[in-house]
């Protein structure tokens, strides 16, 4: 898929998300959400209501897993 | 992060496949949902990428749910027994001052079973940098009381809550090394929140700036959230660190000496060669010695010498290092013996090389010296191949079984008690070790021990001895 890079944006990798749930109480613009469904492991991983991004990357740095989320900044 | 600064993804300091959990899943940590190790993780990772210093980064894993972050850094990694983590550190950082040292450590490792390490290694004011996860728990073992539990909390140790009667106050750390002179840097800093996050994340790094600086020893103390250990979910797990540890361990710098702080590596501190000579007496002595070896060809010796107690074996030995220290050589002696002074087992350990030498222990000697027989029957089993066993054939009948070794069967006890120095014989056993390798020649020894033995009459019957050895070994 071509993601448009002028647009920020969050991309959580579901099989490494726990389900902790600690980036969407950190999400200042409350654009991540429990899935309501289960990852391999069992975990209710979290996702990207799919817009609002603002790529501030403050849930990446609430995540305690190295390769849960990506943030794509907007390219300047 | 990617190299790309528009994008926040898994650090390069981190392996691509996490091999903890075998092939089913290489992808995440062992970690709880919700736990501070793998954020602290994360920050730790972004600020080595940061300062570039990923391929001299040797992280000393502690015991803990923390045991396994070898498995995560792509970095030099040790993994220490429970608390030891500040005393390794130490000896990483000196042996390999170039490098840069964390010693990572949980609050149960840090602040009860490593309590004497990490105040140790803080007041000679090592140059690491401590992370220490304080998350008021035992997290590993299964949620018992940690010396930071607070009062009244509940663990599995404190089913009815902490009490100050019982178990005593939750001990502040950040407090009391920063009540020691040496430290340069001590934070307390928390992941509970957002804008905690953002300050231990710049802490972070600050603290391992300050290594690459060579600024000396800096502490940070974490609060993180355990929420497996706390029983709660991990957002709620945070809401407690904020509502209760925030309280009792104020989030705050309790010292930065950075910016007048010197370059504080231990570069060799105890091994200024002069001074060893002189503090040994030895000094004044050595102008008139005129060294033998040539250094560069020098083959590493390890040496084994063993017998029982009263047959002069550690002075021996250690008369075999003041030798390569007036060839101008490295060595280390150490002694391994029981409690008796005489008729208990003994032995000794001695390295002589052209290099610095790491590790002073002898586990695989090429030559062993063995005294009596209890000495050959533990050691035979673990000379090098194509070593030197000298054996004491006085007192020992057995044959060396081994083939793959060069033996010399030499009556030392006897030649020393003939010649009238019975204590000697140890030092019989270095001559014929001497003589028939030749790695240093045996007349050196004769000039070492006429040096070391106060007395004329007794340094000339030793040197009698030596000879006669050298001789006996010249003819077989
Ligand atoms: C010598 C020794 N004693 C006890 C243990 C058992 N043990 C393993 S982990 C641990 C506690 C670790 O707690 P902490 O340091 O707080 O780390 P956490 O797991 O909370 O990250 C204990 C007591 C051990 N492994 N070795
Ligand atoms: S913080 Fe990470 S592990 Fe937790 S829910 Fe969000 S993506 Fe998943
Ligand atoms: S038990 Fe606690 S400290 Fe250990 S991994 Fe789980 S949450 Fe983390």
């Amino acid at each position: 898929m071509k993601q448009d890079s002028s647009v920020p944006r969050v991309e959580i990798r579901i099989n490494e998300c726990k389900g902790c749930h600690l980036c969407i109480a950190a999400c200042p613009k409350k654009v991540l959400e429990p899935s309501g469904c289960f990852n391999n492991q069992g975990y209710n991983y979290a996702k990207y209501k799919g817009e609002g991004c603002i790529g501030c990357g403050i849930c990446f740095y609430s995540c305690p897993e190295p390769g849960a989320i990506t943030v794509y900044k907007k390219e300047n | 992060m990617s190299t790309n600064p528009n994008i926040l993804c898994k650090s390069k300091a981190f392996y691509d496949e996490f091999t903890r959990k075998g092939v089913d899943d290489v992808i995440t940590t062992h970690y709880c949902p919700g736990c501070g190790h793998g954020i602290l993780h994360k920050m730790i990772a972004e600020s080595i990428m940061d300062l570039g210093v990923q391929d001299k980064t040797i992280l000393i894993s502690p015991v803990g749910c923390s045991v396994f972050a070898y498995y995560y850094f792509d970095t030099g990694n040790v993994q220490v027994a429970h608390g030891r983590a500040p005393a390794v550190a130490t000896g990483v950082k000196r042996s390999r001052p170039g490098s840069i040292v964390i010693s990572y450590q949980g609050d149960g490792d840090l602040a009860a079973i490593g309590t004497a390490e990490i105040i140790h290694a803080a007041n000679r004011g090592e140059s690491m940098t401590v992370f220490f996860v304080n998350n008021a728990i035992y997290g590993m073992t299964g949620g018992q009381m940690a010396p930071t539990t607070t009062i009244g909390q509940k663990t599995a140790t404190t089913p009815y809550g902490r009490k100050v009667e019982n178990e005593g106050y939750p001990i502040k750390m950040s407090e009391l090394i920063s009540n020691l002179d040496a430290p340069v840097f001590v934070e307390r800093v928390s992941l509970a929140d957002v804008p905690n996050r953002n300050k231990t994340r710049a802490v972070v790094k600050k603290a391992l700036q300050n290594q690459v600086e060579g600024k000396g020893f800096s502490f940070v103390e974490v609060l993180s959230a355990c929420p497996s250990g706390l029983k709660m979910s991990p957002v709620q797990t945070n809401e407690w660190v904020k509502a209760t540890l925030h309280n009792i361990f104020p989030i705050k710098n309790f010292r930065d000496n950075t910016a007048t702080a010197q370059s504080s590596f231990k570069k060799d501190a105890s091994s200024n060669k002069e001074e060893v000579l002189k503090a040994l007496n030895l000094l004044d002595q050595t102008t008139d010695y005129k060294p033998s070896v040539d250094k560069s060809k020098f083959a590493d010796q390890n040496v084994r010498l063993a017998g029982f107690g009263g047959q002069g074996i550690l002075s021996a030995g250690s008369t075999l290092s003041v030798l390569a220290m007036y060839e101008g050589l490295e060595t280390t002696w150490i002694p391994s013996y029981g409690p008796e002074m005489r008729g208990g087992t003994s032995n000794c350990h001695v390295r002589v090389s052209n290099k610095r030498i790491g590790s002073p222990l002898v586990e695989t000697p090429n030559v062993l010296i063995a005294m009596n027989g209890p000495s050959l029957e533990k050691f035979e089993s673990i000379v090098k191949k194509d070593g030197v066993i000298i054996v004491n054939s006085s007192i020992i009948d057995k044959k060396v079984s081994r083939k793959d070794v060069k033996v010399y069967y030499v009556p030392l006890t006897q030649i020393s008690t003939d010649l009238g120095v019975p204590a000697a014989q140890s030092v019989a056993g270095l001559a014929a070790y001497l003589a028939a390798t030749k790695v240093i020649p045996v007349e050196k020894l004769e000039y070492v021990v006429h040096k070391s033995l106060k007395r004329k009459e007794l340094a000339d019957k030793n040197i009698s001895i030596i000879r006669k050895v050298a001789e006996h070994v010249g003819g077989q």
